[in-house]
Parts: structure tokens; sequence; C-alpha cells
């Protein structure tokens, strides 16, 4: 009685009842039949979200006005740069990651350089530097399709013990998420800033350095995201950041963080970035066009915050 | 001289706009004709609407990402529904407009953050215009081909109808009592509830207004491209936004200028075309509009610390 009020008050319990509703229906569909084949597919897709998801959500655990939308093109620029520098030799793959995090680096530095220096709000500046990012993408995307060196692409697309090595990967990244935003003095920090940033600034926490590592933080996960995204699909391509724009911020809030910031939660991340996959793949199982599964998805989506949202003032 | 800040802080995106339209005719003296201004602030308008409709969210310290879908969507049904039967087409119209309303009511009653309710929309509106027009096509009705291809004398059509758009949201939010309780919601809600406007209702009248002018952007969208798609305004989202906030607006406050956000609109359009006179590699040119964004925001900040400094001084 007591445990379960004490689950039912968590806010993530939601975006995994959906989650768990949305395989049950799909599975029922299917007979059963690809209950294996969908888990380890929304496991995998569900692991890239995962990866973009908890950089956003750092981002907008800072506080109202921050989020990051260079999310996308930073994914595209470290995907396509990583995998030209690899150029398909098995060798090069410790460097590609590293070009990856390097750039996530430099578009975090750039980021709030912006910010910091111009006094432009997040959402403005994340968004300029996005075009200067695509563009630098698109210079230097042109030509060829370059493949993924052969073992990490192995690497991405294989399981271990039935859980895909993306998700494994994620998983691992979520723990460490975890343990900075729970054990650590910065997670205190940057929760501190969302809640107050006046507050957190009387109180001696270093509001500028905590703000511009979490910027950092987020561009690294997403170029990360990117590189194996890249890998996994067999090559980089132009828009693959793109629907990550949207899904960044959604899986963020639906997992239940709070969007006025100063509160977040990384198990809601994983209910939230599986509900989304599942809903696309229920809705695909049961044949509908892309215009109903588009509409279908966005009344859910507007469903889950109508039921697990609202309880505390957001806005 | 002494000026309001609110005359300040239209300056400076005034300012950025004739800095912009100085270098295209630097670049290109013919640009300086009536049909070259015709040819550059063509697609202004719809951008100009959809602008103002984001300033309208904004406004109430709110924000919409469902913009640019939305637009779409307007667009196909004024391509397909208001070209064959127009009635139809009005009352889908309608419709969206009550749908805005009904979402405003939603967000304000459930204290819902209105990022996840329109992104979801977003979803939403793009799936309705899939459905209209899976590929692109459509035919725009012949009025507003009409009316988007006027050619009045002296002034092109794009700035006089601009110069209407933003007299009239000048008019309506700025100096209409139904404007300051707008503004007054995004300020502070509870003082505006003290003073007897229910708040929900005026949040419930921003969107539907907001609608409004989406659907007005939608339809002359497809007045200037003659066909509609169910993508043809999905960057409409992030222009929106970056217009309000060239325009002077904030995003939170209720501090948002009409006249600054027509202004922004036309600066973005203008920033498109300067940067093809500038014959800029296509690679570039999306970073290039990125980069005047942050000299235009840059020369902003350099002016507000000059009004600040004259205040302690």
């Amino acid at each position: 009685m007591n445990a379960s009020r004490l689950l039912l008050a968590k806010p993530w319990i939601w975006s995994f009842a959906a989650t768990a509703i949305v395989w049950l229906v799909t599975i029922l569909f299917t007979g059963g039949a690809s209950s294996l084949g969908l888990s380890q597919a929304a496991l995998t897709f569900a692991a890239f979200s995962v990866i973009v998801g908890i950089g956003q959500m750092f981002v907008i655990t800072l506080g109202p006005g921050n989020i990051d939308l260079s999310v996308p093109s930073t994914m595209t620029l470290s995907g396509t740069l990583a995998l030209k520098l690899m150029d398909v030799q098995d060798g090069m793959i410790l460097f590609g990651l590293a070009l990856s995090v390097l750039i996530g680096f430099l578009v975090g530095i750039g980021n709030y350089a912006l910010i910091k220096l111009l006094r432009i709000p997040p959402i403005i500046a994340t968004l300029s530097m996005s075009f200067v990012v695509q563009s630098t993408a698109i210079w230097s995307n042109r030509g060829l399709r370059i493949k993924p060196p052969q073992s990490l692409a192995e690497f991405t697309t294989s399981s271990l013990g039935g859980i895909p090595n993306i998700a494994l990967v994620a998983l691992a990244l979520s723990l460490i998420a975890w343990v900075l935003l729970e054990k650590s003095i910065y997670g205190r920090w940057i929760s501190a800033i969302g809640q107050s940033t006046f507050a957190a600034r009387m109180t001696g926490i270093p509001v500028d350095g905590t703000r511009f590592v979490t910027y950092i933080l987020c561009a690294v996960l997403a170029s990360v995201a990117g590189y194996l995204l890249a890998s996994f699909s067999g090559g980089a391509a132009l828009n693959m950041g793109a629907e990550y724009l949207l899904m960044s911020i959604a899986v963020v809030v639906i997992g239940g963080t709070a969007v006025a910031g100063g509160n977040s939660n990384i198990p809601g991340i994983w209910g939230a970035s599986l509900f989304m996959f599942l809903v696309v793949s229920m809705l695909n199982t049961y044949g509908f066009g892309a215009g109903f599964r588009l509409i279908l998805t966005g009344l859910i989506i507007i469903a889950v915050i109508l039921l697990a949202g609202g309880r505390q003032s957001a806005r | 001289m002494k000026l309001s800040s609110a005359t300040v802080r239209l300056i400076i995106p005034a300012a950025s706009l004739a800095l912009l339209l100085v270098a295209v005719f630097y670049m290109q003296p013919r640009a300086m004709s009536y049909t070259g201004l015709n040819l550059l602030f063509n697609l202004a308008v719809p951008i100009a609407l959809a602008t103002i409709a984001q300033m309208l969210i904004m406004a109430v310290n709110d924000l919409d990402l469902s913009m640019g879908t939305f637009v779409s969507f307007c667009a196909c049904v004024a391509a397909t529904f208001l070209q064959t039967s127009p009635a139809i087409g009005i009352l889908i119209f309608l419709g969206a407009i009550a749908v805005y309303a009904a979402i405003g009511v939603v967000i304000h009653v459930r204290e819902l953050p209105s990022i996840v309710v329109t992104l979801g929309m977003s979803f939403v509106w793009g799936g309705l215009a899939v459905l209209l027009l899976p590929s692109p096509g459509g035919v725009a009705p012949g009025w507003v081909r009409w009316l988007m291809t006027a050619k009045p004398p002296v002034v092109p059509v794009a700035i006089v109808a601009s110069i209407l758009i933003a007299a009239i949201t000048h008019f309506v939010v700025m100096r209409s009592s139904f404007g300051v309780a707008i503004r007054g919601v995004g300020g502070n809600h509870r003082s505006v509830e003290r003073a007897g406007w229910s708040v929900i209702r005026l949040r419930a009248a921003t969107y539907a207004l907001a609608g409004v002018f989406a659907v007005l952007s939608g339809v002359a969208l497809v007045g200037l491209t003659t066909s509609a798609d169910a993508n043809i305004a999905l960057r409409y989202t992030l222009l929106s936004i970056a217009g309000v906030i060239l325009g002077g607006g904030e995003f939170v406050g209720g501090k948002v200028s009409p006249i600054g956000a027509v202004i922004g609109a036309l600066t973005l359009t203008l920033a498109g075309s300067f940067l093809s006179f500038m014959r800029i590699s296509p690679d570039w040119q999306i970073g290039a509009q990125g980069a005047i964004l942050v000299v235009v925001l840059a020369l902003r900040l350099a002016l507000n610390r000059l009004e600040t400094r004259e205040k302690t001084r």
C-alpha cells in the first residue's frame, strides 16, 4: 500500500505505464509473434532518443527558457565528420569518437558564448548556432556517402545477451548521468539554478560555470548520439538529426521533467523514449497511413501530458 | 528629446532593417525599384502574419511550436477546399481557430507547458496536412492570387500589406483595452484577474486571434506560391520566434511589439535575398542567416547598453 503510493508519486511511472500499454496492444495485434523483435527494435531506437534526451534534460533543468535547438545539426555534423575521418578503417574508431566529442565541445562552447556574451535567449542562440553547424555539415558532406568502419558497424547493430549494444551504451550513459544528477554537487547545482537562479547565485553557486558545463554536456551527448546513429545506419545523412529536435524535447517532458526547470528525472526519459517509438510502430502494425499516424502520435502525446502533467504548476 | 522605452525598443530592429536594405541596394542598385522591392519582400507577408500570431502567443508567456505545421495545414486547406468549395474551406478555418482557442483553455486550466501541448499539436496539424495533400498540388483560389499579386501604384503590395498588418495589430495589441489585458496576462496574470478580467477567456481569445493570423498566413502563402504541400511552411515555427525576438519582443513578461515583429519578419526575409545577392555558396546560406541573426542581436545588446548608461547618468 505504502510502496505503491510511493511508486505512484514518481513522475516517471506514467511514461512506463503508457509504454507497457502500447507494447501490449501491439503484441496483441501480432499475436505475440514479434514480441522479441519489437522489444529489441524499441530498445535500439529508444537508445538514441535517450542519449540525446539526457543532454536536453540537463539543459531544460536549468530553468525557463533554457533549451538546446542545435541538437539535430550537431548530430549531423558529428556523424559526417567522424565517418569522414575514420574512412572505413577499423583502427580509426577511437579517433572518430574523439573527434565527435571535440565537435560537441566546440558547439557547446559556441552556444554558451552566444548566450553569455551576447545575452541572447538560449532558444535563439542555439538556433543561430545550429544554422552555422548545419552549413558546415552540408559543406563537408559533399560527395559520396562514407560507410562506417566494419567493426564499428557490427558493434552498433549487434546485441549482447538479447539486449542491443546501443541500448547498453545508453544505459551506461544514463547511469553516469544519474550519478551526476543525484549524487554529485553538480546535480544539486543545476537543480538549484533551475529552481531559482537568483537564490543560487546568492548562495555562491558558480551559476555561469554550471550553465557552461551543461550546454557542453548536452552538445557532447548529441554528437556521441550522432556518431552512433551514423554508424548504426551505415552512413551519415544531412537530415539524420532532424527528427531528434522535437524528440529530444518530447521525451524529456513526457518523462516527467518539469519544463519550468529545477526538477529532472532519468528513468522517465527511458519510459518516454520507448513509448514514442512503440506508438509509431503500433500505428504501423495497425496499418495506418502517414497522415493518421502523425495525428494519432500528436493526440497520444497530448493525452499523456493531460493525464500526467498539470500536477504542479509548470508553466 | 525624450524617447519612451517602447520607441527605443523599435529603433534597433528598424535600424538593422534599414542597414540590410542599404547593403542590398549597394550590391544590386536595380533592386531599388518597384519590381525589385516587390521581389525582395514578396515572401514577407506570410512570414509577418505568422510572426504576429507567434507574438500573440508569446504575449501570454507561451510558445507555439506548431506554428509551421499549422500554417502548412492552412495553406493546404486554402489550395484545396477554399478553391473548390469556399464554404467548407471557411468552415474548416473556423474549426481550426476554435481548436486554437481550445488549446488555450486546456493549457490554462490544466496548467500545462505550452511547449509540449503545441508540440503534440504540431504532429496533428502535420498529419492533417498530409491527409489533405499527400503530394504537392492544389490550386490557389483566384481572389487570393489576385490579392497577393496586385500592383498598387507607387508602393508594392508586400510593403502595403506589411504596413497594414503592423498598423492593425499595433492598434489591437498596444492601444485597445483587450490588448492591454493580453499583455497583462503575460506580465502578471493575478493582477489582471483582480482587475475583473477572466484570464481563461483572455487566453482563449489570444489563442483564437493567433489562429486567425496563422490562417491568414497560410492563405497568403498559397497566394504567392499558387500551390501547396504539406511541408510548405515548416520553417515558420523558428522563423516566427526569431522574428518576434528580432523585433524586440521577449519570451516572458508580455513585452511584445507588433510593429517590431513585422520589422523582424521583414529583416529575416531580406536576409535571405541579401545572401543570394552576395553570391554566397548555397552550402553556407543557412549558416550566414544564423550569422546575421547573431549580428543583429549583438547590435541590440550594444544599443541596450547605451540606453542603460543614459539612464544611470
